[in-house]
């Protein structure tokens, strides 16, 4: 579904030289997995996800999205941002149907598929307020409703808890694998695509391994920057679907948290090095 | 509320009592009790609605139409970096221009009738509605603005959904200051030369040494001012309501 083929790039600093912030990463992602991308603060893993998206150009090496090399904007998948990114100015209802209503569909249609949508994240109740009138929590289950609402085989997610308190966050993380998990809306199939990936493909950017080896299929560890590149890509293998409450406690995640973190602790070190001596 | 009231009603009862006790010579600061016999001959005569309705349109007008060149200018300027970095200097010479100097040729340019004063009203507004646009399509949230583009947004869906609210968040919260320059354009545009408009009239009263005439203008435009903001205020609490 997605591959990444020696992407690199670079930033030109203000004194005139260049920063590379990720080198030659190749990395393959089949259709409806779930990876995340861990590495310490400041490796560019946002960097990468934004290239993925589109947003940004690598400086050299290509992006493949499905059969086609990407070129513009990445228009199979969306984007939940470490930010908050609902449109302020927009009330719950609105901000839910917008991918709706900018592809072109009525008002009235949007607000129906809307209203499913906020039912499904248990957000009904809420439909007039506006972003700032909900808490934090709230707002992620809006943007969650937002993103998933016009179905994209893609999503991309750049630390979308990482604002959450632990038990907000834990929520959260339950309530995307259910998403994830669940059947996708009958509407997908409706499109006419020849094949439907059964779940969405997740790129899940993290700092944070536990949140990696809870939620994901796969976890690639990035190095410390800059030049960051894959050190190490691990499988796991936990049954699904997990209980988030339980699992953390359990014999094999303990194993698999102590495998990575083996590795993940080095680029830790690193970067803080780095770090105090900039 | 109460307390705003009450600085209004000692501020008027001591000045009234200076006068009163000869320590003020009515000559030059008048009395408020002459003050408000003159506004109410002005409201039963008429003369008032008359002058008012006259300071009134031109303000309205100069908001529109400055509003209207503000911020369609600096929306075209903030999308079009290049023609604003080629046009920056001369914005900031226009603006630095004072723009009681400008009376006089407005005048010449468009007459004694209205459209001088609303010209010098657009030339305030507009700068107030220019720069608080600019700013605000170009503080608009890189993270809203790619939100949106990978929401499916096409170009115009972009400046639809995202640009032009940022930048009327900004707009809005500037009318205030806005309202009261077109205000401050009509008004000093009738005192240095027109047939009508309360301006017109503090200048006549001021021409007669009738300080009654000039204290009762001045309240009244005071008045109309704290209403209107009043009413302003409201309108953006209403339009802004989604910061809570």
């Amino acid at each position: 579904m997605l591959e990444l083929d020696r992407v690199t790039r670079a930033f030109a600093t203000p004194d005139g030289g260049t920063y590379c912030t990720l080198r030659d990463i190749s990395l393959k992602v089949g259709s409806g997995a779930f990876v995340a991308l861990v590495g310490p603060s400041g490796c560019g893993k946002s960097t990468l996800l934004n290239i993925v998206a589109g947003l940004l150009r690598p400086t050299s090496g290509r992006v493949r999205v499905g059969d086609e090399e990407l070129a513009g904007l990445n228009r199979r998948a969306t984007y939940m941002f470490q930010q908050d990114a609902l449109l302020p100015w927009k009330d719950v209802r609105d901000n839910v149907a917008l991918g709706l209503v900018l592809a072109g569909r009525t008002r009235a249609d949007a607000n129906r598929s809307a209203d499913e949508w906020l039912a499904r994240v248990g957000l009904t109740a809420f439909a007039s307020h506006y972003p700032s009138q909900l808490s934090g929590g709230m707002r992620k289950r809006v943007a969650m409703a937002q993103n998933w609402i016009i179905d994209r085989d893609i999503l991309l997610m750049d630390e979308p808890f990482s604002a959450l308190d632990v038990h907000t966050r834990q929520r959260m993380e339950t309530e995307l694998l259910a998403l994830w998990e669940a059947p996708r809306s009958a509407e997908s199939f409706m499109v006419g695509r020849a094949f439907q990936a059964i779940r969405k493909t997740i790129l899940f950017v993290t700092h944070d391994l536990e949140e990696a080896i809870a939620l994901a299929d796969d976890v690639v560890v990035l190095s410390a920057g800059p030049a960051s590149h894959i050190v190490a890509r691990h499988p796991v293998a936990l049954e699904r679907p997990r209980d988030l409450l339980e699992l953390r406690t359990s014999a094999a995640f303990i194993d698999l948290y102590r495998t990575l973190w083996a590795v993940l602790r080095e680029e830790v070190i690193k970067s803080q090095r780095e770090r105090s001596r900039a | 509320m109460f307390w705003q009231f009450l600085v209004a009603v000692i501020v008027v009862a001591s000045w009234q009592s200076l006068v009163a006790m000869k320590l003020l010579d009515p000559f030059f600061v008048s009395r408020p009790s002459a003050i408000a016999a003159r506004i109410a001959t002005w409201t039963i005569d008429g003369t008032l609605w008359r002058h008012l309705i006259v300071t009134i349109e031109e303000s309205l007008l100069g908001l529109i139409v400055g509003a209207a060149l503000g911020i369609s200018l600096g929306f075209g300027f903030a999308r079009a970096p290049a023609v604003a970095r080629v046009f920056d200097p001369y914005i900031k010479m226009l603006n630095a221009v004072p723009r009681v100097v400008l009376a006089p040729l407005f005048l010449l340019w468009f007459g004694l009738g209205i459209w001088s004063k609303v010209a010098l009203a657009v030339t305030l507004v507009f700068f107030v509605m220019f720069f608080n646009t600019y700013q605000g399509v170009r503080d608009a949230d890189r993270v809203l603005i790619d939100n949106v583009r990978m929401l499916g947004a096409s170009e115009r869906q972009l400046v639809r959904h995202v640009l032009i609210p940022s930048a009327l968040t900004w707009i809005f919260s500037s009318l205030q200051t806005s309202l009261g320059f077109a205000m401050v354009g009509a008004v000093v545009g009738e005192y240095l030369g027109a047939t009508r408009g309360l301006g017109y009239v503090i200048s006549q009263a001021e021409g007669t040494f009738d300080t009654t005439g000039v204290f009762a203008g001045m309240t009244v435009l005071a008045v109309v001012v704290v209403i209107v903001s009043v009413g302003v205020s409201r309108l953006e609490r209403w339009l802004l309501r989604w910061k809570s």
